[in-house]
């Protein structure tokens, strides 16, 4: 990793005190952010940390609200992608961008297409369409049929394609946004291979991900936000790992919160029988086979960064995604998870990280939402009177103290935190043995924040099993008596009893792992 | 998308469109409403409504199911075509009336149990699944004929066309029990509940434990089974089946009278009465455009501004002009990610 020896002349991308703010909250605050010629810029940060705004509005999807963009010194100001690719930025996002049901060589030239008879109101020379794209796509190492489709090939080629089509535009700074997360490991290393080769060519790359293993094998500067604000930018080999997970969750690690619960006796804990017990299990791009035991009355927390398989591993758990690998067990007998209805019937509930979208049916009401479980687990010729319907409903909303002016109230005009309580009710009406919840407390006020981990505690001490996944971390201390730690798609780390501390689990998530590249 | 609290208001304009056409009705012709018995049956032009409206009214009862669902059933006027054909050529061919009912419900049935399974089994999106068999139906009804129009003399069959049952004629009746019966079956069971949890958001349902595949075919098998039942009538009535006409562009009048009767195409809340009452709304306009002697050709166009202005009073976007009691949700533009949520008004108990 050559790091170009500084000169006087401007960096690749200048970006100065750019803000940039959406109905009063401020996405970006004064960001600066440099890329130079030949470098792959690693732009890191949590969720709202504001990589994807900074990103937008460098390409023009975005007006800013203060500051400025150079590119080699010129002031630039793109009002959209196109105008952006002209100035010479190109994007790539992980949902690649083109064409899927045209050929590959009508994607690379769309819009530029090569013309006869005049460049206006010409024809489409195909044949010379087709000889340049496979000439474009040569120093990418693809030999492909480029009058295929381009949706038959893998995302991997997608994405080559889509870069083959930024840089053959001429673009100098090209953004990747999280081109990785549905790639497996050798199509990683393809991808590796194409990015190291245009860096060679003095092209600056910024690149977005969440694989913290690929910033090291890959990256020669960082650049992390959080907030909206620029947190610093380092040279990768002066920045350490457990500095750099600091960084991008905030903290002192000298202060760091301790647990709050008591320590119990862990060794009463693990005689136990667990409820729920996973080996190897896992699914092909989505979770790397993990082992894992519920015990009742245990709170199990799943820690790790964005993108690092918390939410997939809770997904396997409740059966909203199948698994491909391993075995589970509920009370000793192996059991399969096909679907939630498997799930739910074992006693298992789950509260889904995106509440609107997987949680709450919105245009029913709040009674119909409490009893949806229930009453899909008693099965449709068993329906639950009425009454009965208002008297669980009304219990729930009085128990966690929902605010709502009714029962009927139609649940998507709750506000985000008495949604995820009648979500809680949802599944607390079917009297679970094993819940499962996903960043429950996100989007939440702090009073509903706070009364939420009163009733996990509760929940706990009532013998109900309970997996949590937060990107909290002081909340996963104060009420787990376990936490898993994943990094990469993988479970990396356990920690138990007095083991369970913020700067622990820091330091497990920035802990060094096996690269990826070289897998076969 | 939103409803507002439960109460009779809600329903206004569904009940209004149709006070308002029945008495636009009597104002043209004062004796729109007298009834009398002859050889113990009830006429009249108002029974003519309910007569002539029940196919219609027998597709809008599937249909809203399938609507609830957020799904569109575009081969009903098919399945209408081939139940009437299985019905008219196994008569003709000397079954008895048992067989031959059974026969066409069946068909019905197995028409809806396809589309059913290519919408919840193969996940096609239902306007194009159901499109199959609106085409391909006509094929197989003309398959049943053998491209004749058969015809049939059995007084048994055709007691369902034009018989009576205590005055009233057969068609209202079997209408009228089709409804009743479609509405035990969803509204003492909780499979009601489950349409419309399905139709609002599918994900949410099957995270809950709903078995949404299951649910999803069941509302089309129904709507398959009421489409065989409006074939029946339709064949019974003119004593013959027409492979090529019989429920002919049936299908849009259907989804026309769930959209009057206030079941939104974005599915959740469905009313099965209102979308009957739709579809009477619909025949009453086309009675009384009959009766008084105008063109053909205006039918058409005052259906459509009758219509227009039934579904502006029910326009999620005029309304937001009306007084409204509650606070409506408000959607904020290009929500950055990482934010908090959006402004979604709790209402303060």
């Amino acid at each position: 990793m050559t790091d170009p020896t500084p000169t006087a002349s401007p960096p690749l991308l200048a970006v100065r005190g750019l803000s940039k703010a959406f109905l009063g909250v401020q996405a970006l605050d004064g960001v600066d952010f440099t890329v130079r010629h030949g470098e792959i810029h690693a732009l890191l940060g949590e969720n709202g940390a504001g990589k994807s705004t900074l990103i937008k509005t460098l390409t023009g999807v975005y007006q800013r609200d203060a500051g400025t963009v150079a590119l080699e010194g010129r002031p630039i100001a793109p009002r959209g992608v196109e105008e952006a690719q002209r100035l010479h930025i190109g994007t790539v996002y992980q949902e690649v961008n083109l064409l899927p049901n045209l050929s590959v060589a009508e994607n690379l030239f769309l819009g530029r297409q090569p013309m006869r008879f005049g460049m206006r109101f010409g024809l489409v020379d195909r044949g010379a369409m087709r000889r340049r794209a496979r000439a474009v796509l040569i120093p990418y190492g693809l030999s492909l049929d480029v009058t295929a489709p381009l949706g038959r090939f893998s995302v991997a080629t997608q994405q080559i394609v889509a870069i083959a089509r930024a840089v053959d535009m001429s673009a100098k700074v090209l953004i990747l946004d999280e081109p990785t997360a549905s790639l497996d490991a050798q199509e990683v290393a393809v991808l590796f291979k194409v990015m190291r080769t245009l860096r060679s060519r003095g092209i600056g790359i910024v690149f977005v991900t969440h694989f913290l293993d690929q910033v090291y094998a890959l990256c020669d500067r960082i650049t992390v936000l959080r907030n909206g604000r620029l947190v610093g930018e380092r040279r990768t080999v002066e920045l350490p790992r457990l500095d750099l997970v600091a960084m991008m969750l905030g903290r002192e690690l000298e202060a760091a919160a301790h647990r709050i619960a008591p320590p119990d006796d862990e060794r009463e804990e693990d005689a136990r029988p667990p409820l729920v017990r996973f080996r190897g299990y896992g699914k092909a791009r989505s979770v790397e086979p993990f082992d894992l035991d519920i015990r009742p009355g245990e709170v199990v927390g799943l820690a790790g960064l964005l993108g690092s398989g918390r939410t997939e591993t809770a997904r396997l758990v409740f059966g909203m995604d199948r698994a491909d690998r391993g075995e589970a067990m509920v009370d000793g007998q192996a059991v399969r998870l096909r679907g939630p209805r498997d799930a739910i019937r074992l006693g298992f509930g789950f509260c889904p990280e995106d509440r609107k979208k997987e949680g709450i049916v919105g245009a029913l009401s709040v009674r119909e939402n409490i009893i949806l479980a229930l009453q899909a687990r008693q099965g449709w010729l068993r329906p639950i009177p009425r009454r009965r319907q208002e008297e669980i409903a009304d219990r729930f909303i009085r128990l966690l103290d929902i605010r709502t002016p009714h029962a009927e109230q139609p649940i998507q005009l709750l506000s985000g935190g008495n949604q995820q309580k009648a979500l809680l009710a949802r599944w607390l009406a079917t009297e679970p043995r094993l819940l499962i919840l996903d960043e429950p407390t996100r989007g939440i006020d702090v009073g509903a924040h706070a009364e939420i981990i009163r009733l996990i505690e509760r929940l706990c001490a009532d013998g109900m099993a309970l997996l949590v996944v937060s990107s909290e971390l002081e909340e996963i201390v104060a009420y787990s008596r376990r936490v898993v730690v994943l990094r990469d798609r993988r479970h990396v780390a356990e920690l138990r009893g007095g083991e369970v501390a913020v700067d622990r689990i820091v330091a497990a998530i920035a802990s060094e792992s096996v690269p990826v590249e070289p897998r076969p | 998308m939103t409803r507002s609290a439960p109460g009779p208001s809600r329903n206004l304009p569904q009940y209004g469109a149709l006070a308002a056409v029945l008495l636009a009705n009597w104002l043209l012709f004062p004796d729109f409403f007298s009834i009398r018995l002859q050889d113990g049956r009830l006429f009249g032009s108002l029974i003519d409504v309910l007569n002539r409206g029940a196919p219609v009214a027998l597709l809008a009862i599937g249909m809203t199911m399938v609507i609830a669902t957020r799904g569109v059933d575009l081969s009903v006027g098919a399945v209408m075509a081939i139940s009437g054909a299985v019905a008219a050529t196994l008569t003709q061919a000397g079954w008895g009336l048992a067989p031959v009912l059974a026969a066409a419900l069946g068909a019905g049935l197995l028409c809806g149990l396809w589309n059913g399974l290519l919408v919840a089994v193969l996940r096609i999106q239902p306007i194009v699944a159901t499109l199959i068999l609106m085409v391909a139906g006509r094929g197989i009804a003309q398959l049943v004929t053998e491209g004749q129009i058969v015809t049939f003399t059995s007084p048994g069959l055709a007691f369902i066309g034009s018989g009576s049952f205590l005055t009233v004629p057969m068609p209202v009746v079997i209408t009228a029990v089709l409804l009743g019966v479609t509405a035990l079956l969803v509204r003492t069971t909780a499979l009601g509940l489950m349409i419309e949890a399905v139709g609002v958001n599918r994900l949410s349902s099957a995270g809950a434990g709903v078995n949404t595949p299951v649910v999803l075919v069941a509302v089309y098998v129904w709507c398959g089974l009421c489409a065989a039942v409006a074939g029946l009538v339709v064949a019974a009535d003119i004593r013959g089946a027409d492979a090529n006409n019989a429920g002919l562009w049936l299908e849009l009048d259907a989804i026309l009278a769930v959209v009057v009767g206030g079941t939104s195409l974005l599915g959740g809340r469905f009313g099965l009465l209102l979308s009957v009452v739709g579809a009477l709304t619909i025949q009453a306009m086309n009675t009384g455009i009959l009766l008084s002697g105008f063109k053909p050709e205006f039918n058409l166009i005052v259906k459509a501004g009758v219509l227009m202005v039934v579904l502006l009073l029910q326009s999620p976007t005029l309304t937001l002009f009306l007084p409204r009691p509650g606070p409506r949700p408000v959607r904020p533009p290009t929500p950055p990610r990482g934010k908090p949520e959006s402004p979604s008004p709790s209402a303060g108990a």
